[in-house]
Parts: C-alpha cells; structure tokens; sequence
C-alpha cells in the first residue's frame, strides 16, 4: 500500500486541527477532560485509539516516534503503533527514550526524566476517575464543575476499611493545580510523582472521546488521608537483568515451580544500563 | 427569633395540573413540622421544591445561613445550595436506597458527608462514623458491610446516620418510615424523637401516616389539591381539625 | 396564671351537613398562683372542652386564654409548645407513649425537653415514680402493656416530675386505690404549696372538696337552651 494514499499521520487536516483544539483547551485548563469527536482508527478500541488521535494530531514530519507498552518497545501493541505512523507518517522512530520528541505510551512513564523538548502521550482507557462510584456522566460533570470530590475520598476509605491501607495500586487519582481530579491513566502509581515534569503530557481517550492534559511543571498532588500518607510503593528488589534499584519492576514467572525473577518494566532503561556495565544478580531457575 | 425556614407564595404546576400552589409559612429553629394529605395533594412536590430538588414557578424559599443571615435559597448559585445540601441541610428518602450508595460500606456511606466538607483523616471519620451507627443502633462490628446485606429498617437507619453526621439543621424526610413493619417503625419513631430533641433538629416531614405526625411533629400542614387548607398546632389540628378535608381525613383513620 | 375570658367554643362538623354545635360560651375562669379550681358540671356539660382549649388542644372561636402572660387562643404553635414545656403540665386520663419507650424514660421526657441532662432526669423520675409506688421492675419496661391505675400513676409522675407553674388535672385520681389516692393529693398539696395554679376534674367529691379552692360549674357557661 503507498504512504501515498493517506494524509499525514492518517488523519486528515480538519480532524487533527480539531484535535489540536482539544489539547490546547486541555492544556490552558490542566485536568479537565475536553470532549472530542473521536475518529475510528484502523484499529480497535482498547488499542490506545485515543492516544494515537493525540499523537496524529501532534507529529510533524521533524519528529522522532517512541511507543511503550507496559514500559516496552517490543510487545505488538507498541509495535503496531510505532509501524502505522512509519507508515503514514514517514516519522522517524525510536526505541531510545531520551532519542524521542514524542513517546506514546500505555501503562508506563519512562525511567528517564523527560526534559521539556519532549511530548509524552498517553492511551486512556477509563477518563472519569469518579465513573465506578457515580455512573451519572451529568452528575459527574457537575461533580467536576463544583469541585464536589469527597466521594475520591470515599473510594480510598473503602480500600482502607477493606484492605487496612490504600490498596489502589494503579490508576491512582491525582489532584491537578488543586483543581481538578484526575485519572492518570492505569499507570503504577509508583509513577505518580513523575507526572511534575519538564515535558507536556497529552492524555487521549478514544471511546470515551477525551482529551485531557498537563502543561510542564504543574502541581499533580496524588490523593490520600493525613493518618494514610500516599506511599509509591515498590518492590523490595533491584532488576535481576541490570541491578537497578530505583525502577520500577516486572514479576517475571520462570518456570512452573514458582520460580520469579524481578526486571525492569521500562526495556530501554535497562538495556542501556546493561551497555553501560551494570549487571543483576542472575536468579536460578529454582528460586523462590 | 427569626425564622429558619421561610417559605412564601411557593408554586409549582405541572402543565395544567397544580403541583402545589401559594405555599407560605415560616419555620422556627427546633421546630418539627409535619404535612399531611393524600396521594396527589401536593405535598412531595412542596417537599421537593423546598429541598431544591424541582424549580417552583414562583417564590422563595429563604433559609437563614450561617454566615450571611436569611437568603432565598432558590436564587443562591448552584454551587452554595450543593454545599448549603451537604451541611446545614438533610433529606431523608422513603426508599434507603434512594439516600444511600449501596456499593458502598455503611462507613463509606456515613463518611461520605464528612470527606465531603474536607475531612482528610481516615481514623477521625472512621470514629465519627463508629459513633453515628452506634447512635442509630447499628452494631459496629456492621461499619464495613454494604447497605446490600442490611434489613429495611437498618437502610434507613443508616441512612438518617449518613444525614446527620453533618448536625445538619434542617432536615426533610419524606416518609421516613413508609414501607416499614409497624414494629420498625416504632423504633423509627422513637429513635428519631431522641435525636430531633438532643440535636436541636428542625425538620419536616412528609407523610400520610397521621401516626407518624401525632409522635413526630409539633406542628401540622394539611394539604389537599396543592392548597393548604389547615396549619396548626399537631394535637389541634388532629383533635379539633377546622376544615372540612382536616376532618374528613382524620375521621377516616382506624382506631385500633 | 390561668386567665379565661368571654371563651367561647363551636364544633363546626362539616361532614355532617355543616351542623354547628356551640358548646361554651362566655366563660370566664381566674386562677391564682397556689389555688386549685375544680371544674364541676354533669358528663357533656363541657368540662374537658374546656381543659382542652386551655392546653391548646381545642382551638377556641372567641376569647381569650392567658396562661402566664401567653394567650392560647390565639397564639402560634411554637408559643404553645414553648409554654407546655416550661410553664403548662397536662395529666390525662389516658397516657399516648412511643412504643417500647421505658416507663422511666416516658416519666424523665418533661426533663429532657427543658434542657436536663439524661442522668438528672432519669434520677428525678426514678423519685417520682418511687413516690407514686410503681414497682421498679416495671420502670425498664413500656408502660402501653400497664394496668389502668398503672399507667395513671405514669401520667401523675410525668405531670408532676417537672414543677410547672400551671397545672391541668384531668381525674388524675380516678382509677387509684385509696393509699395511691393519698400520694397523688400530697402531691397536689405540695404543688399548691410551691404555688402552682391548678385546673382540675375530680370525680372523686372527697379529693375535690380536700384539694380544691373554688368549685366553677361548667354548666354557666353551656349555651342555654342547648345544656344537656
């Protein structure tokens, strides 16, 4: 098929020029969700269709192009996206985080800190964080509107009185500017603190048709009780690939005696560590 | 004194149907004050009209804020009559499951009220609401269970506790104990007399259980076609009722 | 205290073809602090009509009622709530509880309404209720299971547990034995003495004629040519 027979990025002018309205009144208002007319991509919902509007309506032909899945460059949803825009695009892509001018992402922030030349992109399943205790979208929005977000706490208390601490351990509601709540994405909340941040961040919602996001430098405060500290927790490991202690890591079943190995969610991160010399400590097949 | 709530010339139609029509009286602080009439006389959608949750046509129903004096609450900005519904107000449903989050633990639901005004300290709402169902007669060892798992009378119990965990002001109750057993509502009763008397509450309730009135109310509003026909004192206007429809109404009561 | 004049009363039965029925008229009652007034008269004659208006129960059509400075007949709901909790006692013949109520708390709920604390009015009812001899086993329990004198000495006990100043006594003696006869007119005395203003209804021509001061036949005041 030719690069030929579709516009830039896929989508045709009007639609990312709609879009890039969306972002902007999104980034002038950080965290509140902009309504947008969600196109059907070529590909299904649940797939990061909102995140690859965003990115559509965001590349320029200059760009270099990163997607992570679960922090990887190498699963297919990362590599369908990263292949749809070489192909209708013609951008460059990366794998290298520090490389990219926009990275979009599912699940994941990188371990590297983002510097302000750069644009992180992220796929949206669920935009409403107040959804599963209020189904109303008119309530919620009114919710919104008026700043009434006492039922968040009340989610948390629940995961407290249940769970004898905040057991949300992802998706975890921030607070935006000390305006609005926000659903960061299904992100660890391990990468909570990184969202103040050098680089803008673009949120996109496909099916749910939002957009919302966060200009550099703004204030994401993530949601808890005095007695009941937020705490980004962490495994109590270092990555058995290259030794980092600081990143955030993936349970790796090895064999079918239980058998677990810590690695880095983010592959990049560690395969340049592992260049750079490090090593982990190697788990043998049997331990527990 | 002035009045806590002040209701005047308040209308309400629904098409060429009256809803309620040039309802006016004044609440004074620690007053329970019941309406009575039949299906249809009106009396929700006074209720409703009063609690904010339907627009009259006309009037206004002025309420005595904390802070800036007697207002009329229908003209204040959405905003404060949210906040004004979530501290100093209170409606009670007939249906528990109307008033409470049934997804969430009675904790939760008595909480709710309290993360609502800005309480950030888990153990602080969760002794506040340990202390609220204990109040209700809800056992503590119940705080984590759902609403789901509870009887009828506890639902509503629970959510009288979720109400006034604020020490709201003025509560609404529409037929708080409508759809309970006799013997529930006894206990309903007595329990809500208790906290009416001890907390100082001003309240009105609607209901068709004159019962309800004789125990509850100090004061009476009988409705019928959208119009007040009598208002007064409860045992005078049940004992010695005035107007036609009073009597007819109270005649048609079974003494048991 | 207690000051009736030109009272006059009519039950208009609008579901029985409008009739109007006039049943006082011109009345005129003065009580003084410490004086207790029976109201006399045969069955029908109006006595408890006139009991009611004065506690607000019946409304009147003209006259008027002043009970410490405030005017019954005309005044709102929350006056006369007011004045029935600190100033006006009623003791009926019948009692009206919330079910499952205990007895002492029905006895300490007078207390309670002026502001006692729990503890103070439940100790001030256990008094009344020891003095009017109600075995304390029956305290715990609701009184609407009670005897008829049991729950009589209940209503005297509520009457009588707070001091109001004004006092209105519907047969307060009229299904007790002799000795609870004998505590509930000590406890009018008592009340006199502290210079309480009574209103009473005795049958009981004994306790009327020990305990009261002035003797009004309701019949004066029945519109003539209607007096049963």
């Amino acid at each position: 098929m030719s690069e030929q027979a579709y516009n830039f990025a896929y989508l045709d002018e009007q639609t990312k020029r709609m879009i890039r309205r969306a972002i902007l009144k999104g980034l002038a208002i950080p965290g509140y969700q902009v309504p947008f007319a969600s196109r059907e991509m070529p590909m299904p919902y649940g797939w990061g269709t909102g995140g690859v509007q965003v990115s559509a309506a965001t590349l320029t032909p200059d760009d270099v192009f990163k997607v992570i899945d679960q922090g990887a460059d190498d699963t297919t949803n990362a590599v369908s996206i990263r292949k749809f825009f070489e192909k209708t695009a013609d951008v460059k892509t990366t794998t290298n985080t520090k490389a990219a001018s926009v990275i979009q992402t599912r699940h994941r922030i990188p371990e590297d800190e983002l510097g302000d030349d750069q644009i992180l992109v992220y796929q949206v399943p669920i935009p409403e964080p107040l959804r599963f205790l209020e189904p109303r979208e008119t309530e919620t929005r009114k919710m919104h509107a008026l700043e009434e977000y006492g039922l968040m706490h009340v989610k948390l208390y629940e995961d407290i009185s249940k769970n004898g601490r905040i057991a949300t351990s992802y998706a975890y509601p921030v607070k935006v500017e000390d305006r609005y709540v926000m659903d960061p994405s299904p992100i660890p909340k391990f990468d909570n603190p990184k969202m103040e941040m050098s680089a803008i961040q673009l949120f996109g919602a496909g099916r749910e048709q939002r957009i919302y996001a966060l200009p550099p430098y703004t204030k994401v405060v993530s949601l808890d009780f005095e007695d009941h500290p937020f705490d980004p927790s962490r495994a109590p490991h270092c990555c058995s690939i290259c030794g980092a202690s600081d990143s955030y890591l993936d349970e790796v079943i090895i064999n079918d005696d239980g058998g677990r190995m810590f690695v880095c969610s983010d592959t990049d991160y560690c395969e340049r560590r592992v260049a750079e010399g490090h090593t982990g400590v190697q788990v043998s097949g049997d331990a527990a | 004194m002035i009045p806590l709530l002040s209701v005047k010339s308040l209308s309400k139609d629904y098409g060429t149907n009256i809803g309620c029509s040039d309802v006016s009286f004044d609440l004074y602080p620690g007053e329970v004050m019941g309406i009575v009439g039949e299906s249809g006389s009106g009396k929700s959608t006074l209720l409703n009209c009063m609690a904010g949750h339907l627009a009259p046509d006309k009037g206004e129903v002025v309420f005595d804020t904390r802070v800036d004096g007697p207002k009329d609450t229908l003209h204040m900005s959405e905003p404060e009559r949210r906040m004004l519904s979530r501290t100093d107000w209170a409606f009670v449903h007939q249906h528990a499951r109307e008033g409470l989050r049934m997804n969430v633990s009675a904790g939760g639901n008595v909480g709710e009220r309290l993360m609502a005004v800005g309480s950030r300290n888990y153990a602080d709402i969760r002794g506040k609401a340990v202390d609220w169902l204990s109040r209700v007669e809800i056992s503590e060892n119940r705080i984590d269970d759902r609403p789901t798992t509870f009887s009828g009378g506890m639902q509503q119990r629970l959510q009288i506790a979720r109400n006034l965990v604020t020490s709201p002001r003025l509560v609404f109750m529409d037929e708080p104990t409508g759809g309970l057993d006799v013997s529930v509502q006894a206990r309903l009763l007595d329990l809500l007399r208790g906290l009416v008397r001890d907390m100082g509450l001003s309240a009105i309730i609607v209901t068709h259980d004159l019962a309800v009135v004789r125990l509850l109310a100090d004061r009476l509003m009988v409705m019928k076609d959208g119009q007040v026909v009598e208002n007064g004192l409860t045992d005078q206007v049940l004992d010695d009722p005035q107007h036609a429809y009073s009597q007819l109404l109270v005649s048609s009561v079974l003494q048991v | 205290m207690i000051e009736i004049s030109n009272l006059s009363k009519t039950f208009t039965l609008h579901n029985q073809n409008s009739a109007e029925i006039l049943v006082l008229e011109n009345a005129n009652v003065s009580v003084s602090p410490g004086e207790c007034v029976a109201l006399t008269g045969v069955s029908g004659a109006g006595k408890s009509t006139l009991m009611r208006m004065i506690y607000g129960n019946y409304l009147a059509a003209s006259g008027s009622i002043k009970v410490a400075q405030v005017d019954v007949a005309i005044a709102e709901p929350r006056e006369i709530l007011d004045l029935r909790r600190n100033a006006l006692g009623y003791v009926s013949q019948f009692l009206r509880v919330v079910p499952r109520v205990p007895t002492i708390d029905v006895v300490a709920e007078p207390l309670l309404q002026i502001g006692v604390d729990l503890d103070e009015a439940r100790d001030r009812a256990a008094q009344m209720l020891q003095r009017v001899n109600l075995p304390e086993r029956l305290w715990t329990l609701s009184p609407t299971t009670f005897s008829g004198g049991e729950q009589q000495r209940v209503n005297v006990a509520r009457g009588f547990v707070h001091h109001y100043p004004a006092l209105l006594l519907d047969e307060p003696t009229a299904s007790l034995d002799g000795a609870n006869r004998e505590v509930v007119l000590e406890l009018i005395e008592d009340a006199k003495e502290r210079g309480t203003a009574i209103i009473g209804i005795f049958h009981d021509e004994a306790a009327r004629n020990r305990v009261c001061d002035k003797f009004i036949d309701v019949a004066e005041f029945t519109p003539r040519g209607e007096a049963a």
